[in-house]
């Protein structure tokens, strides 16, 4: 079996590699990629959508339908991730720890009591339960509101510098992320539950598609944000910087609550009561 | 031998990544872990994604962001020779939110997997679905 693969994996590479004789330089500006249909985009893009940063036009405007349908198949992901994972029963063994914050005693209880006991006298913690580092805590609850500005900031800014919903959506869903790294899943599911990762990734897919409905409705083309203009008050080439600003906004939202939704799944084996 | 010199300066990047995707091939065919085999994946994955970023570079260019590029585009004309190809870097930022999704639903069916069997190597899974 080893030697198949590896006759395999040398063939492949020895013909890829035989074949990179034809593919142009590196860096070469008259590259048949470079010469055909991206100096278009290149030129025509501020009188298009006056928006400086091209990833950001060619991405929601140029090419919308392709990113709508990305983020659909990050939502449908989620959704995926969600039936495969997710059960309602609690973890085997309904034993529950608690720990004593006055004195720190930990206490296990064999059985899931029917009642929480009083949070400012116990405090719940994992059975495969590792001491809280303070200082991991603490630094970590004062970086991520930060890191939460920096993630709308790399939305909201995304046409004038690297940046758009997808990468500031993931910022935003890694905030959510640290805070149930460094405390626990359940601080975590509080500040973000279930219904709203859920609600959130399918209100993004449906902001995205919701602008472009709502271009058709005015009587332009799908997803043709020109047609926005006589709502925004603005000419239609402003019109496209906003209806990409719109459309980010919607891929932002799903691509963060998806993050945190496929995050909790997989760490809690879909019980999302307690994990990593 | 010499004239092989020049051929290396020009076309080592595409070697590199030739030589990442066969470590990913060899990963997803050999390995016989399921989680070793996701990880060859995103090896896969990531040595295509460097490709076509390659392939948009250009020398002398700068990033697909267009300077003075406030106001509404009436100064003075863009030069497409002055950035760097703008389109393969689209496509990627979508490939990698896709490779992001499989990564996620495979780990899923990897979590299934485990609790259904408690292995991931794949002859004793196999093995298991043998005897039942």
């Amino acid at each position: 079996m080893k030697a198949l693969a590896l006759a395999i994996v040398a063939l492949v590479g020895g013909l890829l590699i035989s074949a990179t004789v034809d593919f142009p330089d590196w860096g070469d500006p008259a590259s048949p990629a470079a010469l055909h249909v991206s100096p278009r985009y290149i030129e025509k893009t501020m009188e298009d959508t006056s928006v400086p940063n091209i990833v950001t036009s060619v991405l929601a405007d140029y090419r919308g339908f392709d990113t709508m349908f990305e983020t659909t198949v990050v939502f449908t992901a989620g959704v995926a991730c969600f039936l495969l994972l997710r059960r309602r029963e609690p973890r085997p063994g309904p034993s529950r720890v608690y720990r004593h914050r006055a004195s720190g005693v930990i206490v296990e209880m064999s059985q899931a009591p029917d009642t929480e006991p009083a949070p400012e006298v116990f405090k719940r913690i994992d059975d495969d339960w590792t001491p809280h580092d303070l200082i991991v805590m603490n630094v970590c609850r004062l970086l991520i509101p930060f890191i939460q500005l920096f993630g709308l900031y790399v939305i909201a800014h995304g046409h004038h510098s690297p940046g758009g919903g997808f990468q500031g959506g993931v910022i935003l869903g890694a905030s959510v992320i640290l805070l149930a790294l460094s405390w626990d899943l359940r601080t975590a599911s509080l500040r973000m539950r279930e219904v709203a990762t859920g609600l959130m990734s399918a209100i993004g897919v449906f902001i995205y598609a919701g602008v472009g409905a709502l271009a058709l409705a005015m009587g332009g083309n799908f997803l043709d944000y020109a047609a926005l203009a006589p709502i925004l008050m603005v000419d239609p080439v402003a019109a496209r910087s906003l209806g990409i600003f719109f459309v980010e906004v919607g891929v932002g939202l799903a691509v963060m609550a998806t993050m945190v939704l496929i995050y909790k799944n997989l760490a809690s084996e879909g019980r999302l009561d307690q994990g990593l | 031998m010499e004239q092989y010199i020049p051929l290396f300066l020009t076309k080592y990047n595409y070697w590199v990544y030739i030589a990442l995707m066969m470590i990913g091939l060899w990963a997803m065919i050999a390995k016989n872990n399921l989680v070793k085999k996701i990880v060859g994946m995103n090896i896969f994955q990531t040595a295509i994604i460097l490709f076509y970023v390659s392939i948009g570079a250009k020398y002398g260019a700068t990033i697909p962001i267009l300077q003075h590029g406030s106001g509404h585009g009436h100064e003075a004309a863009v030069r497409a020779a002055d950035y760097i190809n703008p389109l393969p870097h689209v496509l990627m930022l979508t490939a990698i939110v896709v490779s992001v999704a499989t990564l996620g639903v495979a780990l899923a069916l990897v979590i299934r997997i485990h609790q259904r069997h408690r292995t991931l190597e794949e002859d004793e899974i196999l093995e298991q679905l043998r005897e039942s």
